[in-house]
């Protein structure tokens, strides 16, 4: 570090208007109300304009972010659009949910004297801004579409990031793509999994319109290897691809684990979100009701799941992780909303059981305190158990967020597929094919779980080599 | 796309009825033992039902369901020429069916009709099939036309006697493993507790027992674990390592608990409907 020169003082990034803690912890509205495009202009001054732009290689997608900033600086938020539609079929969606502090704000050079741009921020208000003029213009950026190729047809299985990002591709290229998704919504993740006071429902709605209009089609109610499988529809479709995710989720394989009141993220978080559980009895599905939350783990479900139980009625709710603070997978900025709602953290503690009443109902788990001993295999210090520091912690409703597993179901019933020694789907690096010829795989099938942006990265790679094969 | 239902028969009048839906891509793919996820309204929950019966060359797939809450008491307004929001399958794994010998099949009430596709799988391969069906009294029973048509034999009981055996069926199918020496297996399907006192029944017979589990089910394909199970001592998941499972290792006092944790929303959500449907 120079110390001897001056530094030249930059400003502070654009603080984003949030709803207030004490009364957005009483709804499922959004949290983060967006910028004005004041802010916008603003925040966007700040950028440098960097020659080799660092920003850019921290985007999985490679967004052309200096250029696009570029233009909401000259307030031209069209032009800004279609610079991001270029290689994003989904930015209101990754403005929200990306760990931007670790991929694109990561590398901005104002880090090292300040505080990065708020790169995800501008990236969601041009988005939120921009009013598509024509259908097309959702997913190709420019108001022509492409015209149809005669005749090819592209089948994508699931219909989360990466599937809606190689169908938005191949679509964009003038190929007809059918979505095949399990459940009764299109949208994956972002349907039943990110809860709305973080991704609002109709962002996802309005992205998967415009892949509509653009001539995608969703079948719903169709599982990738019971209802259809990849065999038949090799035969019918020039190519397919898969992009099941990783939904099978990981219980903590502790005593108790079966009581009435312990659930998986996943279901808590699907009942409330895809279900629309908070609505009930207006909406038929309910959710296990806790006064008294626990949630173990401490990536973005575990904080989707502590806020959403939060919003759901509960009295006091607890984060349980073994490491500590500066471990947490988590965004920083989910982080930092769950703590400002009332969300505690048990830091350093793991569970050893659940313990429950006469009726199977869960009424507490115990917990055991824990160390930071040598770094293990992934650079984390390892959790080291404090013996006899064992304690009881009330609890009614018990949430495990401790990450999922691919879901068996496509992979059993597509043997031919080649799979990684955990399990997942093997591709090619560069071009997304899996084993079987023109079959394509991408997201957290291929990878386990990761993020949004990742998925739909992979998605875009093999929507591209598709392109290029068909049109070759 | 909703899913036309083609033909409904009130089995036992506002109690159990049978749908035939047009459902050709499911039709085709189901096998024994499938089932599927449906849902009836926009609003609507997601509930499993096992498929009763297919008709591949009409793409036909059959349900029967007993009115129990909100869902199926929806499900009851709907009539031929309706057609139903959400139907999703098949799902789970097939029923394992090969040539053996003697299988004895137990139904209990609504259980008869999910039963009965077993049955008819086990009897396409040529095993010698012995049905055993139960229901509190004969207006009750299901299914006993379908299964005469095809078993080789067909015991019922009734709890009144007022057909056929008076009591339950493990009575009848005690009465049968003492006799009958070389009988290969066992499927039960209905009411927990029916299914646990059929694994109590064959345990000293030492014959393998396959009951069909009906717990909580929210997706249907593996992502959420709302349909764990604790079979020999493990935790599985009914929607895709099942839902048939061996009859002694399975822990019905748990799953009885499970099966009972929304008990109160259940109750809400139907007082809620009824007042609505009854014009408040």
């Amino acid at each position: 570090m120079e110390t001897s020169k001056p530094k030249k003082t930059v400003a502070p990034r654009t603080p984003m208007p949030c709803q207030p803690a004490a009364v957005r912890r009483g709804n499922f509205e959004e949290v983060a109300l967006g910028y004005t495009r004041e802010m916008a202009l603003q925040e966007a001054a700040r950028c440098l304009q960097c020659k080799k732009p660092l920003c850019v290689t921290g985007c999985p997608v490679e967004v052309p972010i200096r250029d696009f900033i570029h233009q909401v600086a000259q307030n031209n938020m069209d032009a800004a659009y279609r610079i991001i539609k270029s290689t994003n079929s989904l930015p209101a969606v990754c403005g929200r949910v990306c760990p931007q502090e670790h991929q694109c704000e990561g590398k901005c050079v104002l880090k090292a004297k300040g505080q990065p741009v708020a790169i995800g921020r501008l990236e969601r208000f041009v988005a939120d801004t921009y009013i598509a003029t024509t259908a097309c213009e959702q997913v190709t950026g420019t108001n022509a579409c492409s015209l149809p190729l005669d005749g090819k047809k592209v089948a994508c299985i699931g219909s989360g990031p990466s599937s809606l990002t190689c169908a938005g591709v191949c679509a964009a290229a003038g190929i007809r793509v059918d979505v095949f998704e399990a459940l009764h919504e299109p949208g994956g993740v972002l349907i039943y999994g990110i809860p709305a006071f973080r991704l609002p429902k109709s962002v996802v709605a309005t992205e998967i319109d415009g892949l509509r209009q653009s001539g995608v089609e969703f079948h719903l109610n169709s599982v990738g290897g019971r209802t259809v499988d990849v065999a038949d529809l090799r035969k019918e479709y020039d190519a397919v691809f898969i992009g099941v995710g990783a939904g099978l989720p990981t219980f903590l394989g502790v005593p108790g684990e079966n009581l009435v009141g312990v659930f998986s993220a996943n279901e808590y978080l699907t009942r409330v979100n895809l279900g629309r559980a908070y609505d009930f009895p207006k909406q038929d599905t309910p959710a296990f009701p806790g006064k008294n939350v626990t949630v173990f783990g401490a990536g973005n479900v575990a904080m989707d799941a502590a806020r959403t139980a939060l919003r759901m009625g509960a009295e006091s709710v607890h984060i349980v992780y073994r490491r500590t603070r500066a471990e947490m997978p988590a965004r920083l900025e989910e982080v930092e909303h769950a703590e400002e709602e009332g969300v505690q953290f048990a830091m350093l503690s793991a569970p050893l059981r659940f313990n429950g009443n006469a009726e199977l109902h869960l009424t507490s788990v115990t917990l055991q305190k824990m160390e930071l001993g040598e770094p293990d295999a992934s650079g984390r210090r390892r959790p080291v158990p404090i013996a006899g520091s064992e304690y009881d912690m009330p609890t009614d409703l018990a949430i495990v967020a401790l990450g999922t597993r691919s879901n068996p179901i496509l992979l059993d019933a597509t043997p031919d597929l080649v799979k990684t020694q955990r399990g997942y789907i093997q591709v090619h690096e560069e071009t997304g094919e899996t084993s079987i010829p023109n079959v394509f795989a991408g997201g957290d099938i291929v990878t386990g779980a990761a993020t949004v942006i990742l998925a739909m990265g992979a998605g875009r790679r093999a929507g591209q080599e598709i392109v290029r094969r068909l049109r070759g | 796309m909703p899913t036309p239902i083609l033909h409904k028969e009130r089995l036992i009048p506002g109690k159990t009825s049978k749908l035939v839906l047009h459902a050709p891509q499911i039709a085709q793919k189901a096998r024994p033992g499938h089932f599927v996820m449906l849902r009836v309204s926009p609003q609507g929950e997601r509930i499993p039902l096992t498929i009763a019966d297919t008709d591949p060359a009409q793409g036909t797939i059959t349900i029967v369901y007993l009115v129990m809450g909100k869902t199926t008491a929806m499900l009851e307004e709907l009539n031929q020429g309706d057609a139903i929001l959400d139907v999703c399958g098949p799902l789970g794994h097939p029923t394992h069916i090969e040539k053996h010998g003697t299988v004895i099949c137990v139904g209990g009430g609504t259980g008869i009709a999910a039963m009965h596709h077993i049955a008819k799988g086990h009897a396409r391969v040529g095993n010698r099939v012995v049905g055993i069906i139960g229901a509190r009294s004969k207006d009750l029973l299901l299914f006993e036309k379908e299964l005469a048509s095809f078993v080789d034999e067909l015991l019922i009981s009734t709890d009144d006697g007022s057909y056929g055996h008076k009591g339950l069926v493990t009575d009848l199918l005690r009465d049968r493993l003492e006799k009958d020496k070389a009988v290969f297996e066992v499927v039960a399907v209905g009411p927990v507790p029916m299914m646990a006192a059929v694994a109590e029944t064959t345990r000293p017979f030492g014959v393998k027992t396959t009951v069909s589990l009906n717990p909580i089910m929210v997706d249907g394909i593996g992502m959420c674990g709302a349909c764990r199970v604790s079979v020999g001592g493990k935790t599985k998941f009914a929607c895709v390592d099942g839902p048939e499972f061996d009859g002694h290792e399975v822990d019905f006092p748990e799953l009885r608990r499970r099966l009972a944790a929304y008990r109160e929303q259940e109750r809400i959500s139907l007082e809620a409907y009824q007042r609505s449907a009854h014009g408040n």
